[in-house]
């Protein structure tokens, strides 16, 4: 039984820029959740080829560096993340697994040449925490296009989404057996 | 829900299977990886793949090679190719052996989004349109025409011989012989079925009315034309024109029609634009159209033209053994129809339907026995409930002599039993050699 949530957190924001959305996560998984500045060596998920990071590498780091326990762990980094078939992700995560990573790094409004939005950027950021995390919890990808499991493959896609789980999604995660 | 696509990653790089099948997972496809062509192909006898990522360059069978036998296992897997290196050449070479697509690795996210939703799509448009087609074909079958006679058989067999080629077809035959529902299963069977068949008939039109039915008007043609209107030629484009009646279409039409059969092009009533069209022509006539050749009411040149395959329907007089059949065949469906549990005809009623000349041929065999059905009680139709002109008996041979009499009830009981001398020698319990006598002496001869 998943007893909390804690998040490694190894970008530049702050632990109190991340209260607010630890609330938002609590409220959607019903699991305390715990923010924590981590020391993190993401250079070994570094592709010297790719100028990139390679997510699975750095969950398999999270993993190792979390120690055993119920609860789930992501990683909140903030550099270019990819998986080697695709050209960029914004996170990934284990699906019914422990852990999961989420960038910040194209999240930002600056990343697209536009000015920086503090409260975007932490919408974003929950989003996609709260989606990643999602699938550790064995939630599938949602056609609904506000649901925050909707999959999505560009920044625009994200701001369409809710921070919430859509009604069947929240079904769907009450009726799953608990990793 | 995805849950009912499946993918299969063929890669020889782990990283590359692992994570495509990660990545589709989430979307909760069924998903299979395979890092070589032996292991893929193995995965392909285990079970159908709907589509499959297939990378170019593995070692030992390549990708391209693979394909080949991917398609003649499940030809209709959607196959995308995936490279490391980009190339117009391979590219090109991998559409044309067939591939829904080629990407580059990395891909771009959004993008393989898209490709597999297209090829998903792609897919249920591919599965709707075979569906359809497989309906169109049930419908249009052949055996929606009734009859087991020789000579219906030899009509079945001459439908299945010219539907397959683009030949002008007349249909001969008497009112109510069913030329219409012969026209339909010759276009049903040919490879314009899924285009219109469009009929007309001829002989229920006067001459200017038709000429603006067939061509189509332009606006303000004529008095009354307010809007420019599609003739039945440019309607039957792509598919079947069937004339009906076509031996009562006046001269001047007659003229105009051969013009569009040879050329296929013509302009429509008040217009100038020249119209190009592709249909195949099946006509059908009850008329002697040699004698109104000679008369010189019907042009030699369309007869010609017209009279390229000719199938005569025999009358129903000389097809008795079709008449149980048909008879039967309009019970149940008029008791399905009509909610009647009526489901057979009483022998002495059937007796009767048999001797019958029927010069309605099937349009009075079917109206009789709707009638029948209309007015009789379950479980069968009895000989009362045939309709009061068909019981007067004014279409049974007519009494003669005694040599009469035998000379048609021989040629009855042959026809009732598509001329099998045993059958026949049985029932009229003679030998088959006083048969054979009998038929000589008469002058008889079995129906080509």
């Amino acid at each position: 039984m998943t007893t909390s949530i804690q998040i490694i957190n190894t970008s530049s924001h702050s632990v109190l820029d991340l209260e607010h959305t630890c609330n938002t996560i609590e409220k959607v998984f019903h699991v305390p959740v715990d923010v924590v500045r981590g020391n993190l060596n993401i250079d070994r998920a570094f592709d010297a080829s790719r100028r990139q990071y390679n997510s699975t590498a750095l969950i398999s780091h999270i993993l190792a560096s979390s120690g055993s326990g119920d609860g789930k762990v992501l990683g909140l980094v903030d550099v270019d993340l990819f998986i080697p078939i695709l050209t960029f992700i914004f996170g990934e995560a284990q699906f019914s697994g422990t852990a999961a990573v989420v960038s910040s790094y194209r999240l930002t409004n600056q990343f697209y040449g536009l000015e920086a939005d503090s409260i975007l950027l932490r919408e974003r950021i929950a989003k996609e925490i709260i989606h990643e995390l999602g699938h550790t919890f064995g939630l599938y990808h949602c056609r609904h296009f506000d649901c925050v499991m909707k999959s999505s493959t560009y920044v625009e896609e994200i701001d369409l989404k809710n921070v919430d789980l859509c009604p069947s999604c929240s079904e769907k995660l009450l009726a799953l057996p608990t990793p | 829900m995805n849950n009912d696509v499946s993918i299969l990653v063929v890669d020889d790089e782990k990283v590359v299977r692992d994570s495509l099948t990660k990545w589709f997972r989430e979307d909760e496809f069924i998903v299979g990886s395979a890092e070589n062509a032996a292991e893929a192909l193995k995965q392909l006898q285990a079970r159908r793949w709907d589509i499959i990522l297939l990378d170019i360059k593995m070692p030992g069978m390549d990708g391209m090679e693979l394909q080949k036998r991917i398609k003649e296992i499940d030809c209709t897997s959607t196959i995308i190719f995936i490279t490391a290196h980009a190339s117009v050449d391979t590219a090109v070479q991998a559409l044309k052996a067939g591939a829904f697509d080629y990407i580059a690795k990395p891909i771009d996210p959004d993008y393989l989004s898209h490709l597999i939703q297209n090829a998903i799509k792609q897919r249920k448009l591919a599965g709707e349109n075979l569906r359809l087609k497989e309906q169109i074909s049930e419908i249009s079958k052949v055996d929606e025409i009734i009859g087991e006679s020789t000579q219906m058989k030899k009509v079945f067999e001459l439908i299945e011989t010219v539907a397959k080629t683009d030949t002008t077809v007349m249909i001969r035959g008497e009112s109510g012989t069913g030329k219409e529902l012969i026209a339909r299963a010759i276009h049903g069977n040919s490879e314009r079925r899924y285009f219109p068949i469009v009929a007309i008939n001829c002989g229920a039109l006067p001459e200017g009315i038709l000429e603006s039915e067939l061509f189509g008007h332009e606006r303000g043609a004529f008095t009354g034309a307010q809007y420019r209107r599609k003739g039945k030629l440019e309607l039957a484009d792509g598919g079947t024109l069937f004339l009906d009646e076509v031996g009562n279409i006046g001269v001047k039409t007659q003229m105009d029609l051969l013009r569009v059969i040879e050329t296929k092009q013509f302009s429509r009533v008040g217009g100038n634009e020249l119209i190009k069209v592709d249909f195949r022509t099946i006509c059908a006539t009850n008329r002697d159209l040699e004698k109104a050749v000679q008369d010189g009411t019907f042009r030699e040149d369309l007869y010609y033209r017209l009279n390229v395959f000719t199938i005569v329907i025999p009358p129903l007089r000389e097809r008795k053994a079709d008449i149980p059949l048909l008879a039967n065949y309009f019970v149940k469906k008029y008791a399905q129809s009509m909610g009647k549990p009526i489901t057979t005809v009483s022998s002495d009623a059937m007796d009767l339907m048999i001797r019958y000349n029927w010069p309605g041929n099937i349009r009075e065999l079917e109206n009789a026995v709707e009638r029948a059905m209309v007015v009789g009680k379950p479980p069968c139709i009895k000989i009362q409930d045939l309709p009061i002109q068909f019981t007067d008996r004014e279409n049974l041979p007519a009494l003669g002599s005694l040599a009469a009499m035998e000379k048609n009830h021989i040629i009855e009981v042959l026809a009732m039993n598509n001329w099998n001398i045993s059958r026949s020698a049985e029932i009229l319990q003679i030998d088959r050699v006083t048969l054979y006598n009998k038929i000589e002496r008469y002058g008889l001869k079995k129906p080509q």
